[in-house]
């Protein structure tokens, strides 16, 4: 390969670094918009967070065509290839992620009465939880940073703490009173995707810690070798 | 670095090479190298023009002796033995590990005479015999369909690729242990290069393969280990799919994904 056109891969891997973290923002937007409109009741906010899960979709066709391109053309090894099989397979999370934000909104579009909320903090904490640790993976793919990238993973644990706190929350609230029960099954959802939401982003975490010591976390942590 | 350099743990080595250090004249072309050559594998050496890598196929079987101011010091054994002894007879060993060269090199003569001069040279002259040779030999080069109704015709006649497999059928005539392929397919167009690779895969079941190539792909596709030559250095050596999937030293990454060289 020549410089010069080892310099044009170099260029398209950034664009594609770039590309992903277009993504990973506007991904951490629809969680943000999502819990948002759910808590303020907001019908506006919930559709616009429906129809941006199509421009996410399309972030996810684009740098996948881009990713397999660099593939057929490129025919990467060593942390080329990992960094491409990493985009690959992060934008699959992402898609998802934004999926669940949809669901969410679409919740909060068909919840007339949110009420139930009031008692459960957990829910607009596990939205801002989740938000920060998508901030810090893609910042962890950026840097190249597998401690910020496993900070992430172990941040997971509060999440689900906090969705069997608003899982007994509203089976208490479902047992004492019947006229619950709807809204408490749409709100124990809106957790679940959020317990989702935050698995996928460990996900997220898992491929960059590959991505940067070239072994999985199941092996990372058995290998120290690995590490250095 | 010591950890860079870890061989795989296998049976003994068929080649196992120890404390290496060739020079040309002043020059010193490899420095220090440590590497076992597993036998019924292909072994891949690469690196940039200059690396040393040639040099260091040329000792496994002393084609260095060839070349009036080279020296060689360290040791080289084959299953063992240690080829640089004064009393190992030269001949034999280049009977034992063979080279194939990057240009194809068929003697002017017939495809037959070309695959019967080795067998011919180690005094084998039944007819029956030869014949038996020659038509194993050209098998198991895969040339065998394409010659078997024209083995009295000028080897020059044939095509660069299958020139290049009647190199190696003259090799096999033989009875090698070890083959040494010195960019084996580099002249050679995409469809006679596969033909080669096939062939190196079918015949690391019976013989130790070393090859040198520019083609990291090819490397990576024929290849069961890796060695990067730099400098005259062994930089790193391992199983392909590791020093292709996450390489453990930086000059290896730089060099396979076309950084520099």
């Amino acid at each position: 390969m020549s410089s010069s056109s080892r310099t044009r891969f170099d260029q398209e891997l950034t664009d594609l670094a770039h590309n992903l973290l277009v993504m990973g923002s506007a991904v951490e937007q629809q969680i943000r918009d999502a819990v948002t409109c759910l808590v303020n009741h907001d019908l506006k906010l919930a559709e616009q967070v429906i129809q941006n899960d199509d421009i996410v979709d399309h972030y996810h066709h684009q740098i996948e065509d881009e990713s397999i391109r660099l593939f057929a053309t490129q025919q990467p090894v060593a942390s080329d290839l990992r960094t491409i099989t990493t985009a690959l397979k992060i934008i699959v999370d992402l898609e998802r992620i934004s999926d669940y934000a949809e669901n969410i909104a679409q919740t909060a579009a068909r919840l007339e009465d949110p009420s139930l909320l009031t008692p459960l903090a957990d829910i607009p904490q596990m939205a801002q939880i989740a938000q920060t640790m998508l901030r810090d993976v893609l910042q962890a793919y950026v840097n190249r940073d597998i401690s910020l990238a496993e900070e992430v993973y172990q941040t997971d644990d509060s999440v689900d703490q906090r969705y069997r706190n608003v899982f007994d929350t509203l089976r208490h609230l479902m047992e004492s009173d019947p006229r619950n029960v709807y809204q408490g099954m749409e709100l124990l959802l809106v957790a679940r995707y959020l317990e989702r939401i935050a698995d996928h982003i460990t996900n997220v975490a898992d491929w960059v810690i590959y991505m940067v010591s070239g072994t999985h976390r199941r092996n990372h942590k058995n290998n120290g070798k690995a590490e250095a | 670095m010591a950890d860079a350099l870890q061989q795989p743990a296998l049976a003994q080595p068929k080649l196992a090479v120890h404390d290496l250090n060739v020079y040309y004249g002043n020059f010193q072309a490899l420095h220090a190298i440590d590497l076992d050559i597993q036998e019924h594998a292909i072994t891949a050496l690469i690196g940039p023009s200059g690396c040393g890598k040639s040099t260091f196929l040329r000792c496994l079987n002393r084609m260095n002796d060839l070349i009036a101011d080279a020296r060689v010091e360290g040791s080289v054994l084959l299953d063992g033995e240690d080829i640089y002894h004064p009393r190992v007879d030269v001949a034999a060993l280049r009977k034992r590990v063979g080279m194939v060269f990057q240009r194809a090199n068929p003697f002017p003569m017939s495809i037959y005479d070309n695959v019967a001069y080795g067998p011919r040279i180690h005094g084998v002259r039944s007819k029956e015999r030869l014949n038996h040779i020659v038509e194993s030999s050209l098998r198991k080069a895969a040339l065998w369909d394409e010659v078997s109704d024209r083995l009295n015709k000028n080897a020059m006649g044939l095509s660069g690729g299958q020139q290049q497999r009647l190199c190696i059928a003259r090799l096999l005539a033989v009875e090698p242990e070890v083959l040494l392929m010195d960019e084996p397919a580099s002249a050679l167009d995409p469809i006679s290069t596969m033909h080669i690779e096939e062939l190196m895969i079918s015949l690391k079941d019976a013989y130790t393969i070393v090859i040198v190539t520019h083609n990291m792909q090819e490397a990576a596709r024929v290849s069961d280990t890796t060695a990067f030559f730099l400098n005259g250095e062994l930089v790193e050596a391992g199983e392909t799919e590791q020093i292709f999937h996450a390489p453990r030293e930086e000059r290896t990454e730089a060099y396979i994904s076309g950084r520099f060289g």
